[in-house]
């Protein structure tokens, strides 16, 4: 019993003192197969074990498995090190001064490539197709930040907390600061906030950007998706300018003989509210699948900048007036390109993003 | 909200065709999601009975089946449906009959064997599916009517229309028939009334009040009970579960239906109470308490809190969660004899509060919390009794006197000053007072004139009209948003629409990228957890607190797992070849003493190279890529540093500079990041962060001249260590020609054995040029000679 004892000693600081001196990985990894291996000396001392009484013959196996765990360790440890170090040499051996590419005579960034021009995204396009328009219209195009506060999403807008309106929203709230109070916009309005706060009158701007919401995705649904609204603040602006916008709007986009219409309905920051259509872009109003043969498609909501929301920001609803419209980016484009399935955008499949 | 028109036509005739209806109601903003003709286009189907069923010699999935059509039969179909047997009754559409949908019934010969006519689904009439009920045919009771009656008759159909609408949250009057009706009415310029239900039983004083205490007045600040005995057990009639079930409701007895009767015409939610299983035969309405617990009627135990309002029996045990739902213990049973009747009014922000708390949905909330009518409980428990009465079973039918508790914060309605100049200058058209009380008083407006302007007092249904806004709101909406005429704005302090030097600068960006042949991507902000740790990046992210998945559960400190995602999905399809860019915002968390993020925006581009690339190609692409776009942009004074960056190769990474201020980077994907994310080969990155960008210093737009003197090319080559990058050697031959060199590129770089390890040969071309003069050769070896010696 003692000899296995000292002798399982013996055989781990010779594993040891071995597994050191190896000079390269490949030599450490026949080392570790000398020493711990099914030939080894310590695998040797188990078939010795069947000689001694049974009551040694625990306590010899104990020892042995101690000493193999022991070495089994070490020799884990040294391999991570060989590891690291061949990890480092081989990175080491494939250093590049990025500078010599740099100095040397300009070449196309994609020299070899069979895809030729790239495209830009069809969201990105349409959206861009979308700030010439207003552009064109006199607007300015304005942003703001996707994470916000309760205050620039809701409260400001006239949602006071526990409006039963912001159940129109299923919010995703973050992480920070008091439960509820920092969330991912539901919409670009906040934008028309930060707007107003600036106090710089009057104001013809749109708002593009990215929004979020708690959807599950679906074919005309995403979590993550894009919007653009307007503002418009100035003194003596009516319903008639909104409508009046919003056509032009109309066809100055989706061309001649293209129209809008405004039906009543319900926003808690604008009153009157109005949901907004417009011919159908794909059968240019004769009814066709894309609008359930209405001839019309429904593109989103506007309104009149409520008073609430004017005295939130400290502008005085009785010297102006203004209102507001908003529509999904993404939807849009979805309509435009025939799109049946709006999760297409988001899996970036060359194939896909080429088309447009 | 299912309205069917027969049932709205019990206020006004609604005399106008379905499609003008429609129409008006979508004007109105009551949005139509959909018409549904019910009843009508079966004049053709009959009740058949089922003789006898057999297999078809020649299909397995249809049979043959016998049906008696009313003269006995047998008549001979083929059917495909499984869910009958010999003995039911079905809906036969005999050769000839048109069912909905223009489909015409011929006989027809199926696999050999003839089908005079065909046995129908539900669906196939147009008619409401009952719930858990199998797939195939509609089968009726059985002994409904004797084969050969007409199934319109059979089934006590008649031709209705039931529209669907999207009620907005602005509108809790029409979540009701007679709010619907009302506005339709007032559109068409008919008369509303209230209709005529035979009159409710007189009042008994004798069965005495039921002892009503009010303790949370303002959680509850109307509740009336009334007593009512010899209630009916039985079904209610058949033309109410009809209306019921167009509506969407399924019939349960008599109380119920009537109870829910009542809310869907009046929009009083109101609940029907055993008397003799409430404890003190009575009610007591208090505040919750923390930790009570209550069954409600959906069989889910509720935890209660001082925030809710708790419908209790006289004893103080909980019977309901107030203008929610209500409880399982005093719920009405077949031997119900006596009943408290209650028609109540909660606080809007106290039920919104306590629904939200417990995820509790229900008709009664939903009315409660956008806003009851505070003055419709009379007329509710009176229509209760008269309905109630004409049940089978309901002619003896007693009602007590109502007992109403009411407290003062019960909302009254206002009077609003209305302004015809405002309503005119808010939507741009020029009504007169007298048209605007035109269009007003229909719906219920009560308009007096003052001086210029009117005060207008509101109809109690009508409490979410609470200023003059919303009374502009309800003139434009019956005078018509289609009628406004469009106008541009005048805007005399109009500004010119223009983009930012930053949105133009996005837009170059994305031109030259494509132009390069990068697609534009657009990946999600979210990420899982993991995502950034394989990507070698820091894992301290913004938690996002209720993601729809864990994979969405955190917002993108970088673009860079995003963008090797969609390169997988890319490879994963046998795409490979590719170069995408993105721009989007990543967010990081806010420094102490803030709680919103900070976001910045970034431009990254990702290139895979094509198998067989070389191992260099990746990155050259994203140096390159960073070139074209510094050119491009106009970009001054930039460098390149090599660095270590997270998730990036060590030894082929590096940080862009701009005047010493670092940009971005660019390099190489580390293989144990690229590997990590499913993908191989190598991967070019460059980030660019556009925040910094727009700060970088640029290129003069001063034009400068050109010479019109000849060049001369001057070769030079350096052997230099590795340890000193090829741009500070280019940067001291630069700065030694000073201004005669024109033009200098780094053509060739040797590296080999007679160089010894560690060193490289860097061959430069350079081209100087004079403005002024053809140089000299001496001149020439005297800048060679300089450059050399700066290089050294």
């Amino acid at each position: 019993m003692t000899d296995i004892r000292s002798e399982a000693q013996s055989l781990v600081e010779e594993g040891r003192r071995r597994l050191a001196a190896a000079p390269d990985l490949d030599a450490f990894l026949d080392t570790e197969r000398e020493v711990l291996g099914k030939r080894s000396a310590l695998a040797g001392l188990n078939t010795r074990l069947r000689d001694l009484p049974p009551d040694e013959r625990r306590e010899a196996g104990a020892v042995i498995n101690a000493a193999r765990t022991e070495l089994e360790a070490e020799a884990a440890r040294l391999r991570a090190e060989w590891e690291v170090r061949r990890r480092r040499e081989r990175l080491a051996a494939e250093r590049l001064d990025l500078t010599e590419i740099a100095c040397a005579p300009a070449r196309p960034p994609l020299p070899w490539s069979g895809r030729g021009v790239g495209h830009q995204h069809l969201v990105t396009s349409t959206r861009d197709e979308l700030e010439d328009t207003f552009v064109a219209m006199g607007f300015t195009v304005a942003e703001g930040p996707e994470a916000e506060t309760d205050w620039y999403n809701f409260e400001a807008l006239n949602m006071p907390p526990d409006h039963p309106a912001r159940g129109m929203w299923d919010t995703l709230y973050l992480r920070l600061g008091e439960p509820g109070q920092v969330l991912l916009r539901t919409h670009t309005s906040p934008v028309q906030v930060r707007l107003m706060e600036a106090g710089e009158l009057p104001i013809y701007a749109v708002m593009p950007g990215r929004c979020y919401r708690r959807d599950t995705p679906d074919a005309r649904h995403l979590p993550v998706f894009h919007q653009i609204e307007g503002l418009v603040v100035d003194e003596g602006i009516t319903f008639g300018d909104m409508a009046g916008i919003i056509e032009a709007f109309t066809t100055a986009f989706f061309g001649e003989g293209m129209h809008s219409r405004l039906r009543p309905s319900f926003f808690p920051f604008t009153e009157p509210s109005a949901e907004f259509e417009v011919t159908c872009p794909i059968c240019a109003g004769e009814g066709c699948r894309t609008c359930s043969g209405s001839g019309w498609i429904e593109l989103g909501g506007c309104g009149m900048v409520d008073p609430n929301v004017f005295t939130a920001v400290g502008i005085d609803p009785e010297v102006y007036s203004g209102f507001a419209f908003g529509f999904g980016i993404d939807r849009l484009a979805q309509v435009r390109a025939s799109l049946p399935d709006m999760r297409a955008l988001l899996d970036n499949d060359v194939r896909f993003l080429t088309q447009f | 909200m299912r309205a069917p028109l027969s049932w709205l036509r019990d206020y006004a005739p609604l005399d106008a065709p379905v499609e003008r209806l429609t129409h008006i109601l979508s004007e109105l903003g009551l949005v139509v999601d959909g018409v549904e003709e019910v009843g009508g286009d079966l004049g053709d189907v009959v009740v058949a009975k089922v003789l006898d069923i057999r297999p078809h010699p020649d299909a397995d999935r249809i049979r043959l089946v016998d049906v008696d059509p009313g003269d006995g039969g047998p008549l001979q179909i083929v059917c495909g449906a499984w869910n009958f047997g010999v003995g039911d009754l079905v809906p036969l559409a005999p050769v000839g009959a048109v069912l909905p949908g223009e489909f015409k019934i011929s006989r027809r010969k199926m696999r050999g064997e003839v089908s005079n006519g065909m046995l129908c689904s539900a669906s196939e009439l147009r008619l409401p599916e009952s719930p858990g009920a199998e797939e195939g045919l509609l089968i009726l009771d059985a002994g409904l009517a004797p084969p050969g009656t007409p199934i319109t008759e059979a089934l006590g159909l008649q031709r209705d229309v039931v529209f669907d609408l999207d009620i907005t949250p602005n509108r809790p009057d029409a979540l009701c028939m007679a709010g619907i009706a009302r506005d339709l009415a007032a559109a068409l310029g008919e008369e509303w009334s209230w209709p005529d239900d035979g009159g409710a039983p007189r009042v008994e004083p004798s069965l005495g009040e039921a002892p009503i205490t009010v303790e949370a007045g303002d959680l509850c600040p109307r509740f009336t009970g009334t007593v009512l005995e010899g209630v009916p057990d039985g079904p209610s009639p058949d033309w109410m579960a009809r209306r019921l079930t167009l509506a969407g409701m399924r019939p349960i007895n008599a109380v119920v239906d009537v109870s829910n009767y009542v809310m869907l015409d009046l929009g009083q939610p109101n609940h029907a109470y055993d008397l003799e299983r409430l404890g003190g035969a009575g009610i007591l309405v208090r505040r919750g308490r923390s930790g009570e617990r209550l069954v409600t009627l959906d069989g889910e135990e509720r935890e209660l809190g001082p925030h809710d309002c708790v419908i209790c029996d006289a004893e103080g045990n909980p019977v309901g969660v107030g203008g929610i739902m209500g409880g399982a213990s005093a719920e009405i049973a077949s031997d119900t004899k006596r009943v408290l009747l209650e028609c109540a009014w909660f606080s809007p922000t106290a039920i919104a509060r306590t629904g939200n708390r417990l995820g509790l949905h229900s008709e009664a909330r939903t009315r409660f919390e956008r806003g009851v009518d505070p003055g419709v409980a009379e007329r509710a428990v009176e229509r209760f009794c008269s309905l109630l009465r004409t049940v089978p079973g309901g002619e003896s039918l007693r009602r007590g006197p109502t007992v109403d508790a009411r407290d003062p914060s019960l909302p009254e309605s206002p009077t609003l000053r209305l302004r015809p100049e405002r309503v005119n200058s808010i939507l741009g058209v020029t009504l007169s007072g007298e048209q605007i009380t035109g269009l007003l008083r229909p719906l219920g407006f009560e308009l007096t004139a003052d001086g210029d302007a009117f005060d207008v007092k509101v109809p109690t249904w009508r409490l979410e009209v609470h200023r003059e806004i919303d009374l502009i709101e309800e003139v434009a909406r019956m005078w018509g948003y289609q009628r406004i005429e469009r106008t541009v704005p005048a805007g005399a302090g109009r500004s010119t629409g223009v983009l930012t030097a930053r949105q133009r600068e996005r837009r170059r960006i994305r031109q030259v990228l494509t132009g390069a042949g990068v697609n534009e991507a657009w990946t999600t902000t979210f990420l899982g957890p993991g995502d950034l740790e394989r990507a070698g990046l820091d894992p301290a992210a913004v938690e996002v607190q209720n993601p729809l998945d864990r994979s969405e559960s955190l917002l993108r400190t970088s673009l860079l797992p995003g963008l090797l995602k969609a390169l997988r999905f890319n490879l994963d399809r046998q795409l490979d070849d590719l170069a995408l860019f993105e721009i989007g915002r990543v967010f990081s968390p806010p420094p102490e003493g803030q709680i919103v993020p900070v976001e910045a925006e970034h431009l990254a581009v990702a290139v895979l190279p094509p198998a067989g690339a070389t191992g260099v190609a990746a990155v050259e692409s994203a140096v390159r890529s960073w070139q074209w776009l510094a050119a491009a942009l106009r970009l001054d004074r930039t460098s390149i540093e090599a660095a270590t960056v997270p998730g990036l190769h060590p030894a082929r990474s590096a940080r862009l500079l701009s005047d010493g201020v670092a940009l971005g980077e660019i390099g190489e994907v580390d293989a144990d990041v690229v590997s990590a994310y499913g993908l191989s080969g190598r991967i070019g990155w460059l980030r660019l962060s556009l925040d910094e960008l727009a700060s970088a210093p640029r290129r003069s737009q001063q034009a400068r001249d050109v010479s019109r003197y000849p060049a001369s090319d001057v070769d030079l080559a350096f052997v230099a260590p590795d340890a000193v990058p090829a741009a500070a050697l280019v940067e001291a031959v630069r700065s030694a020609g000073g201004d005669l060199l024109e033009d200098l590129s780094l053509f060739d770089v040797y590296r080999g054995p007679r160089l010894g390890q560690g060193r490289r040969s860097l061959a430069l071309r350079v081209r100087l040029r004079a403005m002024d003069r053809t140089l000299s050769d001496a001149e020439l070896g005297a800048v060679r000679q300089q450059m050399i010696d700066a290089a050294a």
